[in-house]
């Protein structure tokens, strides 16, 4: 402990013979004012600073809405061979907010995750699980297969070759009135267990569910 | 008596004419021509009088130079220039830009490409110029390694001239997405993706960029504004202290130069 006020000098203004001093008096007021000043710049500073760094920061705390997109009557999707859907993730923007999303019915002799309202329907997400390109369904290989690093999926999406580290991305389907609706999305590891909603290129199987956590603008159903 | 008005003088061989007179010659009146002329001075001391600025010029520019200093030293100069060719353009693309993510981006660019008088060129400057300037930091980065340049005293300025080149990085790839066509839109899924591959912290990294889970409305507004206001200002500022050290700590001898041993050859004892 080198603190050199309070082993050579007495804490009271009064005893270091500064002039005009108070009884009592431990601050000096040319420190009182040094330290009121630093105090007010950092006040006025944080005042525009910390609402400005909250509103750049804000989306990623913001949940995004739930939608549900009808894409057409059930008998339109056979459950051997997936029909390609263009739902709209972003409104808005555009073609830029739109992407394809592979459907198929439910076939219990292939289909071996967890059965409920949700899975009637199998629709899969065209963005690649390596870093998001748009992959497409080969109906002669009977694999989805990604133009950009050469990932390849299998009919249920499950990685087969190349670089992605997870099975392709899924939606939550329902149907209502007769009529097919893909909701939100969800991501799956490699034994088709539901997740939230990862982006492309992070693992969630073993400690990659810890090392990518989900996040709050995104969470599954 | 009313005299005959004078005819001018003769013109007079340049020898026998009577010597102008000197500036400060308290007999000689300073015509308004003396003023023009010591008007650029004029204005220069009077600035220089109230800022001193003239000490500081000259120390950044009147600088000594080692022995043996050679084209590979212009590289830096060269990567500045790319940079204010980079700033000049992108503030005149900026009036004709739009960053609205349902066609207005991409109709903007077209415009400005195929429609404006010599759109084409500056965007062409533009364009080509990031990819100039990138190369350029590299060959600078590479002439610093190479001559040993960054040792001490140093070395801050390597620090400093490792964040300028990844604040260029980050200009090449929030400029990508501007254009707003197939690749653009692609090529910046992909970069934001890789951005989210990084443990822990990622995936809240690729949120922030892309201003929510999926690409949406204001991640092109993003980028505009992270490419055209935030980096530039950091990249003009960092520029300014890497400027102020080369000034301050000088430039390094080439390698192969060895110290100057005979004092009598040294200009100062000559």
């Amino acid at each position: 402990m080198s603190d050199k006020h309070s082993k050579h000098k007495s804490p009271y203004t009064a005893d270091r013979l500064i002039p005009g001093a108070f009884e009592g008096e431990t601050v000096t007021r040319r420190r009182f004012m040094t330290v009121g000043s630093q105090a007010a710049g950092g006040v006025a500073a944080a005042s525009f600073l910390l609402p400005a760094l909250g509103f750049a920061i804000g989306p990623i705390f913001k949940e995004a809405p739930h939608t549900w997109e009808t894409v057409g009557p059930v008998d339109m999707f056979p459950n051997n061979n997936y029909v390609p859907t263009v739902i709209t993730l972003t409104p808005g923007i555009g073609e830029a907010g739109k992407t394809t999303v592979y459907v198929r019915q439910r076939n219990a002799a292939i289909d071996t995750d967890k059965a409920d309202v949700h899975s009637l329907f199998i629709a899969i997400s065209s963005r690649c699980a390596h870093l998001g390109c748009p992959v497409r369904w080969v109906d002669a290989a009977e694999r989805f297969i990604c133009p950009c690093h050469g990932g390849v999926y299998d009919l249920l999406g499950r990685r087969v070759g190349g670089p992605p580290v997870r099975p392709l991305d899924r939606f939550y389907t329902r149907v209502v009135g007769g009529q097919v609706q893909i909701g939100p999305r969800y991501s799956v590891n490699s034994e088709l267990e539901r997740f939230s909603p990862r982006d492309p290129g992070e693992p969630i199987d073993g400690i990659g569910q810890y090392m990518y956590p989900s996040r709050p603008s995104a969470r599954k159903l | 008596m009313a005299r005959a008005p004078k005819l001018p003088a003769p013109p007079m061989p340049a020898a026998l004419q009577a010597p102008p007179p000197r500036p400060g010659d308290p007999n000689g009146k300073l015509t308004p021509a003396d003023h023009a002329k010591e008007a650029g001075t004029s204005v220069v001391d009077w600035v220089d009088e109230r800022t001193s600025l003239s000490g500081g010029a000259r120390w950044l520019m009147f600088r000594k130079v080692p022995k043996g200093t050679n084209w590979f030293y212009t590289l830096g100069s060269a990567t500045m220039f790319a940079f204010l060719s980079q700033a000049v353009t992108g503030v005149f693309l900026a009036m004709f830009y739009r960053p609205d993510p349902s066609g207005g981006a991409y109709e903007s660019i077209r415009h400005v490409t195929n429609e404006v008088f010599l759109g084409q060129f500056v965007r062409g400057m533009h364009k080509w110029g990031s990819s100039v300037m990138v190369i350029l930091v590299f060959l600078h980065m590479g002439r610093t390694f190479f001559f040993g340049a960054y040792k001490y005293p140093r070395e801050l300025n390597w620090v400093i001239g490792v964040v300028l080149l990844i604040l260029t990085m980050t200009m090449s790839f929030t400029g990508y997405l501007l254009p707003f066509d197939q690749r653009a839109y692609w090529a910046t899924i992909v970069g934001v993706n890789i951005n989210g591959t990084g443990p822990l912290l990622g995936p809240y990294l690729s949120d922030f960029l892309r201003g929510g889970p999926e690409f949406g409305a204001v991640t092109l507004s993003r980028f505009y504004a992270i490419h055209m206001l935030l980096v530039p200002g950091l990249l003009a500022a960092l520029i300014g202290a890497h400027l102020y050290l080369v000034a301050k700590l000088g430039t390094t001898a080439p390698p192969w130069l060895k110290a100057e041993k005979n004092s009598e050859l040294r200009e100062a004892d000559a």
